[in-house]
């Protein structure tokens, strides 16, 4: 069930180079699972399309109850607004939104991939695993130290960490398709989580093949209303069938399997 | 939220309708319209269909420009499936059904006509027509001829201001039973590719095409759309002369508008 409901910004905190916005939302945080996300409708009126937003904890604020945590990156007309605003601001939001992470039925060992701030919505689901009894590896990266999202929540997380960086700033020098296949193989991972650029999911749905490992990758496209209406966000699949067809990142997604995607077709 | 007008013969609860290619598939868009979903609203016109699948255009398909959206897509999964799951969930729904069709030639719109005409359930049939007025009025009796009587087609229209009385006067006599004013504006997206023009960015063109149409047919059935937001913008439609208006890029920034200006009107 999704509701479209006025939030409040609780609280708001620079992390890096991201803004950390803490909102209440009736009833939207206690419908939340690993992978939804949230819609905002920008308060400037001739701004129509809306803005996507994993939702990265939800945690009880005194006297609120859960709230919802978004990473917000400052960049944009709607980054900029939303990193913006005050504590006490109002806005208009939509959600739980979107085919959430599949958690396995038995314990397995897990790879979670996260890149910059799409790797918002793999710490919920690292906690979500643990609850299962799953043995969690995360692999941080980002483009340096300010994009790389919560390094030291993530060492509280999981098992085994990795850091790589673009600019070798913290952790390894590099990118994820440089270390996944490794990764991979150490951690034993039976199932793959990913969020990030279009290319490193394809990195790593393509390490998952290779290793035998199921994955799943969260595709981050432009979502102009986030809830189906538009068929703007068409995402390239091939079917169980093996038919190729298109499908909404929004509905059917955004977590959809990485060995379904068309991945030479996401420019 | 009860405020009946009657639109081509059809009775609707209120003069609120969802614009083709806004409501996703219906379902979609129930979860925010109150407990009666779609059947609260005056009607529904589903996306454009087509005689085969359309995988729609290449990303992007909807970019943001000030104060509208442009869009280039036009999926659409092709008639049989949408016979065979979308329209009965519509039908079931409760609300009245307008299917909107694009073909290529007047050979496919006529086949769509027929193969709808059998379709139980079916409220009406829209046809977007644009080019100078003759082949709009051929367009419109292709698919008129093509349909059972008493299933009424609406032409909707590109707001074009030189044209559109002459246009809206070849179409009813062509046996359209309204005219929507106005579709999307032609336009193109920034990598040049041809595309619509949605949103408050056209309302006041497609108002003055209200105010013309129904000023130089007072008899026309008229259906204002482009940029409704408000209720006091779909009242300005309705005072202008329309008898009920379409909703659609409002959907996508607030998918509760619907609802909130069917009972706002009432």
């Amino acid at each position: 069930m999704t509701l479209h409901v006025t939030g409040e910004v609780l609280d708001t905190k620079r992390t890096g180079a991201y803004r950390h916005l803490t909102l209440v939302a009736p009833g939207v945080a206690e419908r939340f699972r690993p992978g939804n996300f949230v819609a905002i409708t920008l308060a400037d009126s001739a701004r129509l399309a809306r803005r996507s937003y994993w939702i990265h904890q939800v945690r009880p604020v005194g006297g609120y109850g859960p709230a919802l945590q978004l990473v917000v990156e400052p960049v944009g007309g709607g980054g900029s607004w939303l990193a913006g605003l005050p504590v006490g601001s109002k806005l208009e939001l939509t959600g739980p939104l979107g085919r959430p992470f599949a958690l396995p039925k038995e314990p397995v060992s897990c790879l979670l991939v996260g890149e910059d701030h799409s790797a918002a919505p793999l710490f919920p689901l690292a906690e979500r695993l643990r609850e299962r009894g799953c043995a969690v590896t995360l692999l941080v990266a980002g483009r340096d130290e300010a994009h790389l999202l919560s390094a030291l929540e993530a060492r509280r997380s999981a098992r085994a960490v990795t850091v790589v960086t673009a600019d070798g700033s913290v952790g390894q020098r590099g990118r994820v398709a440089d270390v996944i296949a490794e990764t991979l193989g150490r951690a034993r991972a039976e199932v793959v989580y990913a969020a990030g650029r279009h290319d490193t999911l394809h990195a790593v749905a393509a390490a998952a093949e290779d290793h035998g490992a199921w994955s799943q990758t969260a595709v981050e496209l432009p979502q102009p209303c986030a809830t189906g209406l538009c068929h703007g966000c068409a995402l390239p699949v091939v079917g169980e069938d093996g038919v190729a067809r298109t499908v909404r990142a929004c509905t059917e997604g955004p977590v959809v399997r990485g060995d379904r995607v068309r991945w030479g077709e996401l420019a | 939220m009860s405020n009946p007008t009657t639109l081509a013969g059809l009775t609707l609860p209120n003069p609120v309708l969802v614009a083709s290619g806004c409501g996703g598939t219906g379902r979609e868009l129930t979860p925010y319209l109150g407990e009666d979903g779609l059947a609260g609203l005056g009607g529904f016109v589903t996306r454009s269909i087509s005689l085969d699948p359309r995988p729609g255009a290449r990303q992007p398909r909807v970019v943001e420009t000030p104060s509208g959206l442009l869009h280039a897509e036009g999926a659409n999964p092709g008639l049989e499936p949408f016979l065979a799951t979308e329209l009965p969930w519509l039908v079931r729904s409760g609300t009245r059904v307008i299917v909107s069709i694009t073909g290529r030639t007047l050979g496919e719109h006529a086949e769509l006509a027929r193969l709808l005409g059998r379709a139980p359930g079916l409220s009406a049939i829209e046809v977007g027509v644009s080019g100078e007025p003759f082949h709009a009025a051929s367009l419109v009796a292709a698919v008129v001829r093509d349909l059972p009587r008493g299933l009424p087609v609406l032409a909707k229209l590109r707001p074009d201001l030189l044209r559109v009385v002459e246009t809206a006067r070849a179409v009813l006599e062509a046996g359209a039973a309204a005219v929507v004013l106005a579709d999307a504006q032609a336009a193109a997206l920034p990598d040049g590719r041809p595309a619509g023009l949605s949103g408050p960015a056209i309302r006041p063109v497609a108002l003055r095409c209200v105010t013309e149409v129904c000023a130089a047919l007072p008899d026309a059935q008229v259906v204002g759309a482009g940029g409704i937001t408000t209720a006091a913008d779909a009242r300005s439609f309705l005072d202008a002369g329309a008898v009920a208006v379409q909703l659609g890029t409002a959907l996508l920034h607030d998918p509760t508008t619907a609802a909130r200006i069917a009972a706002e009107l009432t």
